[in-house]
Parts: C-alpha cells; sequence; structure tokens
C-alpha cells in the first residue's frame, strides 16, 4: 500500500464521516440530545481534518478546524444546538464536503462562503446566537491557508490533488539549526525523577540514552538518598544524576530529550562554568548495550533493583508478570520461565493474526471491472446452463431423471451465483439518499421555506448502475417537492399546517423490484389548473373528459410545466417528462397519486439490476424478439370487430370504449412489407413515453423469462429500434426491442439513428 | 526480535498510515479501532509500546489509558498518544490518565518512529 491508495481510502472515509456527519446533525436537528450523537458528529470532523492534515490538505484543515472548535462547544454544552445554530452546522458540513470534493477532484469552493461560514462559525464559538445572516464585523484574520485556488486558473489542476503525500518537514524547535558545528559548550543538566515518571512509562535510562546522542556526556549519579534495602520502597525514585553534556546544540535540544519527562521530574539544564572540564567528577561510562534486553539496573533503576529483590523471593511463576520496572532484576528468572514464555506468546501471537486480519479484512476494494467482467461471466454460464438443459430435453427421450436431477441442481447453483454476483454490485441507497438532504435544506433556504426531509429504508440495496442513475431523476424531482409542492409557511400556518413542510423519501424492497417514494404533504396537484394548461398548451383536447388519476399523470406530458413562472430551482428546461423517461430508461415505471391539500406522492419502481431483465419473449415474422416486461400493460388477442382502418394505413384497436393506435412492429422493423392481419397475432398494450398506449402487433408469445442483457453496441452497432440483445436457452440470439424507439417509429417518425431517447440498456449491459 | 506497537484510532486513513509506517520501520503492528477493542486485545498481543488516539467511539483514549494503567501488566508500557496541534489541555488529561508522551499531528511518520524510540529500548 503506498500513500495515493492511503490517500483514496482517505477520501473513502471522508464520505463515511461527512455522511455520519450530516444524519448526525439531522438528528440533533430533530431534539436527539444523546451525547453520544454529538460526540459522533464531532469526530466525523476531527477525523477529516486529521487525515486532511497528514495528506497537507490545508484549506480543508483550516476549516475543519474552526468547525471543529465549535463543535467541541457543542459537545461541552457551552454552546445549545439550537435549530439556527444547527443551520449554521449544517451549511458548514455542506461546504466541509465541498471542499472534500475539491480536494479530491480539483477545483475550489467559493471563497465567500467559506469565509463567511467561518466568521459565523467562530461567532457561535464565542457564545454569540446567530443574528440574520449579517456578517459579524471580526477583522479576523481569514483563515491564511482558507483560500482555495483561484477559479481563474482552470487550466492548472489543483495543486493539492496533484502533490500526493506531502510529509511536513519536522525539526524539534531549532534542532541543530543555527548552532554552527564547531562552537561545542557544555551544559550541566540535574535529573531528578519523581516515582510518577516511572508510572507513566518512561524510563529514565532511556532518557540519558536519547541525552547521549545530544553530545558527549559524563555522568554522576547521586545515590544518598537510597535507603536501606528492607526500608526501600519498590517503586520510588531515589537517584539524582548530574550530567554534563558536551555539544554544539542549544539548551532547548538537551530540554527537549526530557520534553515527555518534564512534570515529572526535576530538571535543570544550565550552562557549565567553563571550567566544568576540571570538576573533580568522576565519568560514568554509559552503556548502551545493556538496553538491548530491557534492563536498566546498572544505570541505577533503583526502584527496579528493589522490586525485583521482592520479586526474587516471590514465587518463580511470576515472574513473567513483573511490570517493566522490576525486569530488570528479574531478568534471571525470566530466562527459566521463557520456554513456558514463549508458548504462551506463540499462541497470542496467532490470536493477534487472526484478530488483526479480522478487524483489517471486512471490506475489500475491488475494480468495478472486475465485477463487471464476473457479472459477464455468469451471464455467460447463465445462458450456457440454459442450452445444456434445452439439448439435454430434446436428446433425452428416455427421460433419466439422474441428468434432470443434476441439470435442475445446476440450474438452481447458477441461480444462486447470479444473485450472488449481483449482490456485489448492489449498495444500499443511503449515499443518494443523503445526497438529498443537502438538495432540501439549498432550496429551501432559496424560497424561504421550511422544510424537513425523513428518509426511510436508506439501506435498501440496488445495483451501483440504478443508483448511479437514481440521482439525477431523484434530484428533480426533490426540487419539484421542495418548489412547488409545499407551499409557503403563511399559507400553510393559513391551512392549519405545519408551518414546516416535510418532503419524505423512502425505499423498500418488493417483489424482486425497488420502490422508492417521494412523498410531501403540500398542497397536491392542482388539478384545475393541471388541465387548464395542457389544454392551454395543445397538449389534449379542450373537452376530454379526464379521470383525477388521469390529469395528475398530464405532469408527465412532454412539454408540461406548471409553475406559473419558470423559477430558478426547478426551471432547468427539464420536466417531469424527462424525469419519466429517466426512470423507464432504467427499466422503471412512474406514478403520481395526489391528495388535494395534503400533498403528492410519486412512486418509482426499479429494476434490481440492469444486467438482467423480465422479458417476454415473442415471434415476429419468425424472429424472435424480447419486449421488456416493464413496459408491457396487458396482451390481448384482437378480435376482427375490434380493429378499425384509420386514414391511408393506420389502424386502431379499440379496448373497452376507448381507441389505441396499432403498431405492427414486423413493418416497423423491416421484417415484413405487407400488413399482419392482427386478428392472427396478439397485441401487447404497451404504456410509451409521453404515457401515451400503443398496441403492438407480435404474432406469438413464446413466454416470460429472465434474460441476460447483452450491449449490441459494444459487440456490433447501433440497430434503431433495438435497445440490446440476448441469447436463448436454445443458443439463438434475441433482440431486445427498444419499445419508446418502435413506438415513436410508428408516429410517422422513420427508425434513425438519432429515433428519440434510446434505452440505457444498451449501456448498462456488458460484454 | 521485532518490537510491537499496538496501535488504536477509529480512522481507517490513520490505522493504514500508522501500519504502513510501522511496518516499513520494521515494527510488528497490532491494530484496533477504538478503546474498547484496545483493551480486548492488549492481553493477547502484549505490546512493546502503544500508540493511540483521543477521540473515539465507545472509549476514548483518556479510558484506554487508564485502562492499560490499571492493568498491573501493563501499566509501565510506554503510550504515546497522537493529538492534534499542541492542545495542552488535552495533553494534560492525557498526561494525568497515565500517557508517557504525544505524537502531535498531522500525522508525520518521521516524528512517529522517533517518538517510539525514545519511549523504547
Amino acid at each position: 500500500m503506498d500513500m495515493n491508495e492511503i490517500k483514496e481510502i482517505f477520501f473513502q472515509e471522508c464520505e463515511e464521516q461527512l455522511a455520519e456527519l450530516e444524519s448526525g446533525l439531522l438528528k440533533l436537528n430533530d431534539g436527539d440530545r444523546d451525547p453520544e450523537t454529538v460526540n459522533a458528529v464531532f469526530r466525523a470532523v476531527h477525523s477529516i481534518k486529521g487525515g486532511a492534515g497528514a495528506f497537507g490538505l490545508d484549506d480543508l484543515v483550516s476549516f475543519a478546524h474552526v468547525f471543529e472548535t465549535t463543535l467541541d462547544c457543542v459537545r461541552s454544552n457551552k454552546l445549545e444546538p439550537t435549530q439556527d445554530v444547527l443551520k449554521v452546522m449544517l451549511r458548514s458540513a455542506d461546504v466541509l464536503a465541498d471542499l472534500v470534493s475539491a480536494s479530491r477532484d480539483g477545483g475550489s469552493v467559493e471563497e465567500s462562503r467559506t469565509r463567511g461560514l467561518l466568521k459565523e462559525l467562530e461567532a457561535l464559538a464565542r457564545g454569540e446566537m446567530p443574528s440574520g445572516g449579517a456578517a459579524v464585523e471580526t477583522p479576523k484574520p481569514a483563515p491564511a491557508k482558507a483560500a482555495a485556488p483561484a477559479p481563474a486558473a482552470a487550466a492548472a489542476p489543483a495543486p493539492t490533488d496533484e502533490s500526493g503525500f506531502q510529509p511536513i518537514p519536522f525539526t524539534f524547535e531549532g534542532f541543530g539549526a543555527d548552532e554552527p558545528a564547531e562552537d561545542l559548550s557544555t551544559f550541566e543538566v540535574t535529573f531528578k525523577p519523581r516515582r510518577e515518571l516511572y508510572a507513566k512509562g518512561n524510563e529514565a535510562a532511556l532518557l540519558l540514552r536519547d541525552l547521549s546522542r545530544v553530545g558527549e556526556m559524563s555522568i554522576n549519579c547521586d545515590m544518598d538518598q537510597l535507603p536501606a534495602f528492607d526500608k526501600m520502597d519498590p517503586e520510588e525514585a531515589y537517584f539524582t544524576w548530574t550530567i554534563q553534556v558536551k555539544t554544539a546544540k542549544a539548551e532547548q535540544d538537551i530540554r527537549t530529550v526530557f520534553e515527555f519527562a518534564e512534570w515529572d521530574c526535576d530538571l535543570d539544564v544550565k550552562l557549565a562554568e567553563s571550567s566544568a572540564e576540571e570538576l573533580p567528577m568522576v565519568p560514568v561510562p554509559f552503556d548502551l548495550s545493556i538496553l538491548d534486553d530491557g534492563a536498566s539496573d546498572e544505570d541505577g533503576d533503583d526502584a527496579g533493583a528493589a522490586e525485583a529483590a521482592a520479586q526474587a523471593i516471590a514465587a518463580a511463576e511470576t515472574a513473567s508478570n513483573v511490570t517493566k520496572m522490576a525486569a530488570a532484576a528479574a531478568r534471571v528468572e525470566k530466562k527459566e520461565s521463557q520456554a513456558a514464555a514463549a508458548a504462551a506468546a506463540a499462541a497470542a501471537n496467532a490470536a493477534n493474526a487472526a484478530n488483526a486480519a479480522n478487524s483489517a479484512g471486512q471490506t475489500i476494494r475491488v475494480d468495478l471491472d472486475r465485477v463487471d467482467r464476473l457479472i459477464n461471466l455468469v451471464g455467460e454460464l447463465v445462458i450456457n446452463q440454459a442450452m445444456l438443459s434445452q439439448s439435454v430435453i430434446e436428446n433425452d427421450t428416455t427421460g433419466t431423471s439422474s441428468i434432470n436431477m443434476g441439470l435442475e441442481e445446476l440450474q438452481q447453483l447458477t441461480r444462486e451465483i447470479q444473485d450472488s454476483v449481483m449482490a456485489i454490485r448492489a449498495q444500499p441507497v443511503k449515499p443518494v439518499f443523503q445526497r438529498m438532504s443537502r438538495i432540501v435544506r439549498e432550496v429551501a433556504d432559496m424560497v424561504g421555506k421550511s422544510i424537513r426531509l425523513v428518509t426511510e429504508g436508506e439501506n435498501t440495496e440496488v445495483d451501483k448502475t440504478v443508483i448511479d442513475k437514481l440521482a439525477e431523476p431523484l434530484t428533480h424531482m426533490i426540487r419539484n417537492a421542495v418548489d412547488h409542492g409545499i407551499e409557503s409557511p403563511e399559507r400553510r400556518e393559513a391551512a392549519g399546517k405545519n408551518p414546516e413542510g416535510t418532503v419524505k423519501l423512502t425505499a423498500k424492497h418488493r417483489s424482486g423490484r425497488i420502490v422508492i417514494e417521494l412523498s410531501d404533504d403540500g398542497a397536491g396537484i392542482n388539478r384545475e389548473k393541471v388541465k387548464q394548461k395542457a389544454i392551454d398548451k395543445d397538449l389534449i383536447p379542450a373537452d376530454s373528459n379526464l379521470t383525477d388519476e388521469e390529469i395528475d399523470n398530464l405532469i408527465f406530458m412532454p412539454g408540461f410545466s406548471t409553475a406559473d413562472k419558470i423559477s430558478d430551482i426547478s426551471g432547468r428546461g427539464v420536466g417531469m417528462d424527462v424525469v419519466k423517461r429517466s426512470i423507464q430508461a432504467l427499466g422503471g415505471r412512474i406514478s403520481i397519486s395526489s391528495r388535494p391539500g395534503n400533498g403528492s406522492t410519486f412512486t418509482m419502481s426499479l429494476p434490481l439490476t440492469l444486467a438482467v431483465l423480465d422479458g417476454m419473449v415473442v415471434t415476429v415474422a419468425g424472429q424472435t424478439l424480447v419486449v421488456p416486461l416493464t413496459a408491457i400493460v396487458e396482451t390481448l388477442q384482437p378480435e376482427a370487430s375490434a380493429i378499425h382502418s384509420f386514414g391511408a394505413n393506420q389502424r386502431l384497436i379499440s379496448i373497452r370504449n376507448s381507441f389505441c393506435p396499432l403498431v405492427d412492429v414486423g413493418r416497423i422493423l423491416n421484417f415484413r412489407s405487407s400488413q399482419a392481419n392482427p386478428v392472427e397475432g396478439v397485441a401487447l398494450l404497451v404504456e410509451s413515453e409521453g404515457g401515451g398506449q400503443r398496441a403492438l402487433m407480435v404474432d406469438a408469445i413464446q413466454g416470460q423469462r429472465q434474460v441476460v442483457i447483452k450491449s449490441l453496441e459494444a459487440n456490433y452497432t447501433h440497430v434503431p429500434g433495438i435497445a440490446a440483445a440476448t441469447i436463448l436457452g436454445d443458443g439463438r440470439v434475441a433482440l431486445i426491442l427498444d419499445v419508446d424507439a418502435v413506438v415513436a417509429a410508428s408516429r410517422g417518425q422513420s427508425l434513425r439513428q438519432d429515433t428519440g431517447m434510446k434505452s440505457d440498456m444498451s449501456l448498462a449491459a456488458t460484454g | 526480535m521485532k518490537k510491537k506497537v499496538l496501535t488504536v484510532d477509529d480512522s481507517r486513513t490513520i490505522r493504514n498510515m500508522l501500519l504502513v509506517t510501522l511496518n516499513n520501520a520494521g515494527f510488528e503492528t497490532i491494530q484496533a479501532e477504538d478503546g474498547v477493542e484496545g483493551l480486548e486485545v492488549l492481553e493477547e498481543c502484549n505490546p512493546d509500546v502503544i500508540v493511540t488516539d483521543i477521540n473515539m467511539p465507545r472509549l476514548d483514549g483518556f479510558g484506554f489509558i487508564e485502562g492499560v494503567r490499571r492493568n498491573e501488566r501493563y501499566r509501565a508500557v510506554p503510550i504515546l498518544v497522537l493529538t492534534t496541534e499542541s492542545d495542552a489541555e488535552k495533553k494534560n488529561r492525557a498526561r494525568q490518565a497515565g500517557a508517557t508522551g504525544w505524537i502531535v499531528k498531522p500525522f508525520d511518520p518521521a516524528k512517529l518512529i522517533d517518538a517510539i524510540e525514545r519511549v523504547t529500548a
């Protein structure tokens, strides 16, 4: 593992910490006062800061530092986490997230945003309550490094990104820095440890060893205070050392040696008189070799000697338990018990190894390519298994059960392998849901509404591709819900509702699909207005008689936008029709139900994976096609009386008193030139983009099955009207119909390369 | 024989850095993710030195140090604390709990090894 890999881990961890931070803050916002929640929030920021420091990401460090300081005030109950305070914190969390992304992907965060928030955070830490957003006037030096790289330098990649790991050069203050090497001076150090020094794991011998590295030294040990053996406290410190150090370094360097111990000893460092060397002091040779076996009796580990003696009287079997201070004299006993200790140590080692492996190996990082390759291979396996089954069935006239049983087991196994492999790609929807909470916050702030996002089922898992593609439509819908769905606080109050609106996002598994619901407690759809708008825009005839549900679904029609004026937030040139199409492209469905005065609920149902598809296998002009099951509303056998001609060569089918255009799939795909007789075939009623229904004419239905999607683009080339291909059990290639493209073609648009929105299926497929 | 270091830190990033740095420097490294786990593995790993963070879930660094010092067998093991800046208050609390020394973050491999060598024989 190198530093770049660790950096990647760091960013991964940042994501987790940011998620933790946000959910913690939201919990606090909901009135949670559990100290552990505050701690978790604090730790999240603290961890980010710690890692960022190691990588020299200064922007991140300085922002996290101020944020952390303010959070610490909350932690120590100096700052009450009121809603106003939390608002600042949540915005800070957003900026922190942006800073993390900027550090990872390059780019920068608007300096004004960072600086403004830093001021607010600092004000909070000083105990000032958030005012109405007026900048707090403190001429605080803008956190020196908070300035993001100038956006103008767009061409240059962000420096932090390129540099990789930058160790911060470390020196003990003034360590040999300005001292001329030849100018030696002699210091006299008086060092008297107290018993606390040993209790904290420091060790006089080690300190003297370190001191010996500063320069040439001679030691004198004063043992006068050592009492008689029987009066000795084994853990007391009795010795005082006087050391003369001849060195080119400064006094500070000598003090640094005792940095860890200075509280627990009497220490005096002074420049010795020039005559120091003439002092009648007997230099004690300082033998470092004694340290090699952890012993230190000779240099006067007084406590050790005493305790060792006591230990010697005690039983030998406790020898391995003596403290380090006693280790010196206990050496002899240790040797005796070494064999036993070694065995114990070996066992402990094994346990450690297991333990270490355990804590390190909970997750592994795998290249997505490898997973895709595996999924692809499993797809092949599934196909192969189906082919094998089929040929066995065809050739096996005797019906030997052992082969069939074996095949069944193989089928079972294959399915399990497929499920397990798919599970590798499955991920909880949590990250997407969490991103939404930020969007709710931002949009609500922009439009001056107070809105709470409630999420449920964030741990529901779905294929990564689905998750990635879900973010955009979801974002759009959330913006809509906040901007249009929820009323202004005044109107809510007038309607007797809580002025704070609620947007609820839930995910759950239902019959092999993931169902995501987005509901708001706003005003619901204004059907009058929607219908009028649709009429005004010529989307529906003025005299049409629509059910409530049909009116609600008008918002999914292309070219429909309910906002009176296009606002900054939801009017980004995308309507709900685009949302619907991107959901459909994922093989999903979307519907809306609205309760006037009480809000609306959007329900999306999506497949768990894009690598396999539930399809209906049909025959058209001798060709086998697969129609995605999600597109099919119902199938029916047309009767001659229900078919009506219309125009030159258009035909309609009447279904329960409404007419629906008949689409001859065989002709659209140029499988045949003449029109098929509808009565001899089967009609598949499909819902196409824009909400209209069409009846697709096929010759026969073979059955329904799960197929593995194979990209045509990757293996051949794009074919208009075809979304992808698959291989059936008998080894034949079957094409998967692109329903939207076929329907569009039937409207008179020709099937061209660029026909409308092509299904994303081909992109999702592997191999 | 390799010296054994027990590191206790809840951050995966820092854990990895510690692991790489210590392994490169020839130490045997055992890692725990918080104070509770640290005390759990303490007995079996018998470390020569311990490096611990302060802010951790379940049991923080102060509690962990106190726990180690209460253990008759490990009460004299050197414990180094990873602290940010030179937060005097935290440093003092850690010392009172029984820390031997400290390493000031940002994490720097040279500093870490230096500090470990200062407190171990």
